[in-house]
């Protein structure tokens, strides 16, 4: 499959990537791993005029502390995120998402500012940054803001995201030491979307949950931050009765479609139990 | 559309060619180079019969441009043979353990598995498993493919190869 022609541009910087952006507005996109731009280019469901690949900024790889935050290069790729230890003692959610993003081959080039990016509701980090309260830095031609996840997602393949506008990087703000986490996803085979997924991060006190935070994956046109099942288990023990109210509240706020990976309210139903594993799998493993 | 020119590096050899933007970098090595091991099999970016080595990467060549190529050392399975001729321990693998039917996916499945061992000397079955979860083969059930590379990575180790009991 040949995609459309385009012609293609290598900007050194951040700056370059952004006054080629803003020049080539609506006919340009900016090209991160590819895993998921070439793919629908090859379909011709994207058929930009200008490619700006990213790969060659190298401002956009590596990962830093900024005071409380952990932030990451928006080119740093699941691969890289699997491979370090620091990442996975400090944010351990990350590596064990990413361990479940596609296959090895397509883990060693996509990229986590790509997948954020991308706006497919299908993606995995999405909800995993909104569980984790992560921001987005970004730079377009009026100089840097900082979007948080949680208001970044507007529809599918729509973002707040603005087309002059480059996605620099990704910032985590530490999660507490001691916490439970864990990323549920059910997927019919390798390489596949989520059927549903949940993230979650907790923190225990006296065998009673102090603090929760969800997320939810490819159950709406866009990722899904469950607060109101959060604030239910807030306080409890994670008993039985307050674990199904708050899957309740959580299957109430999805909205998938009826797909090839089953109809709705399976997808609906599949969201509560992947949330309900990932609750379990959170607690056991969080300390205090 | 203008051609951009690119310089990399195939199977220790330097090649540079002009390449319209849009070629995709199994087409470039197939269509240019006539390096034909590397496979189209689904052109959707999973299966994996195109995989090739990049840059110390297993890389799927029908998701990437040939000038997202420039500057990288791509090994095909043209060159994962031994320096003298002979058969690398992956390869032999696959003949001693048939490892393969009809052969189409394995030019993927040895170039992604040489960077499996490269990555990990002594991988367990599941680690072989989900190593190779990026390339599919629809004759040999995958049996005979781990156990292909569970007797290169003993002959790598110089360690004796265990067949495990069915």
């Amino acid at each position: 499959m040949i995609t459309a022609a385009f012609t293609y541009h290598r900007p050194k910087s951040v700056q370059e990537a952004v006054a080629l952006l803003t020049e080539l507005g609506e006919n340009g996109r900016a090209l991160a791993g590819g895993h998921s731009l070439i793919p629908m280019m090859k379909l011709r469901l994207a058929s930009p005029g200008n490619l700006v690949d990213l790969a060659g900024i190298g401002e956009l790889k590596g990962v830093r502390a900024d005071r409380n935050d952990i932030v990451i290069g928006a080119m740093t790729t699941q691969y890289e995120l699997i491979a370090s230890n620091h990442l996975a003692d400090k944010i351990p959610l990350l590596r064990e998402t990413s361990l479940q993003i596609a296959d090895p081959q397509v883990r060693y080039l996509g990229t986590l500012g790509g997948n954020v990016a991308n706006g497919d509701p299908g993606n995995d980090m999405p909800a995993v940054m909104m569980c984790l309260g992560a921001s987005y830095d970004v730079t377009g031609k009026s100089g840097q803001r900082r979007i948080a996840a949680r208001e970044f997602y507007q529809g599918v393949y729509l973002t707040a995201l603005e087309a002059d506008e480059v996605l620099t990087a990704v910032r985590i703000p530490m999660p507490a030491a001691g916490h439970g986490w864990a990323y549920e996803k059910l997927k019919r085979k390798v390489g596949d979307y989520a059927t549903a997924a949940a993230a979650v991060v907790l923190t225990m006190k006296g065998g009673k949950i102090e603090s929760c935070s969800i997320g939810l994956t490819n159950v709406a046109d866009t990722p899904l931050w469950a607060q109101e099942a959060a604030k239910i288990l807030t306080g409890s023990a994670l008993d039985a009765p307050t674990i199904k109210k708050a899957v309740a509240a959580a299957e109430a706020i999805t909205s998938p479609a009826s797909d090839a990976h089953g109809p709705a309210q399976y997808r609906t139903k599949m969201a509560g139990v992947m949330l309900a594993r990932a609750l379990d799998r959170a607690k056991s493993r969080a300390r205090g | 559309m203008a051609k951009s020119q690119i310089e990399l590096k195939v199977n220790g050899k330097v090649v540079e060619a002009l390449v319209e933007p849009r070629t995709l970098l199994i087409h470039f090595l197939r269509e240019e180079l006539n390096l034909t091991g590397s496979h189209i099999g689904c052109e959707t970016s999973h299966c994996g019969a195109c995989t090739v080595d990049l840059d110390d990467k297993s890389v799927k060549s029908c998701t990437m441009f040939a000038v997202q190529a420039n500057g990288a050392d791509i090994r095909t399975i043209e060159g994962i043979a031994n320096a003298d001729g002979t058969l690398h321990a992956i390869q032999e693998g696959f003949r001693e353990m048939h490892g393969l039917q009809c052969g189409f996916c394995t030019p993927g499945m040895i170039t992604r598995a040489y960077r499996l061992l490269q990555e990990n000397k002594n991988p367990s079955e599941e680690e072989i498993r989900f190593g190779i979860s990026g390339n599919l083969c629809r004759c040999t059930g995958y049996q005979n493919i781990v156990k292909a590379i569970q007797f290169a990575a003993a002959k790598l180790n110089g360690s004796p190869f265990q067949e495990a009991a069915e």
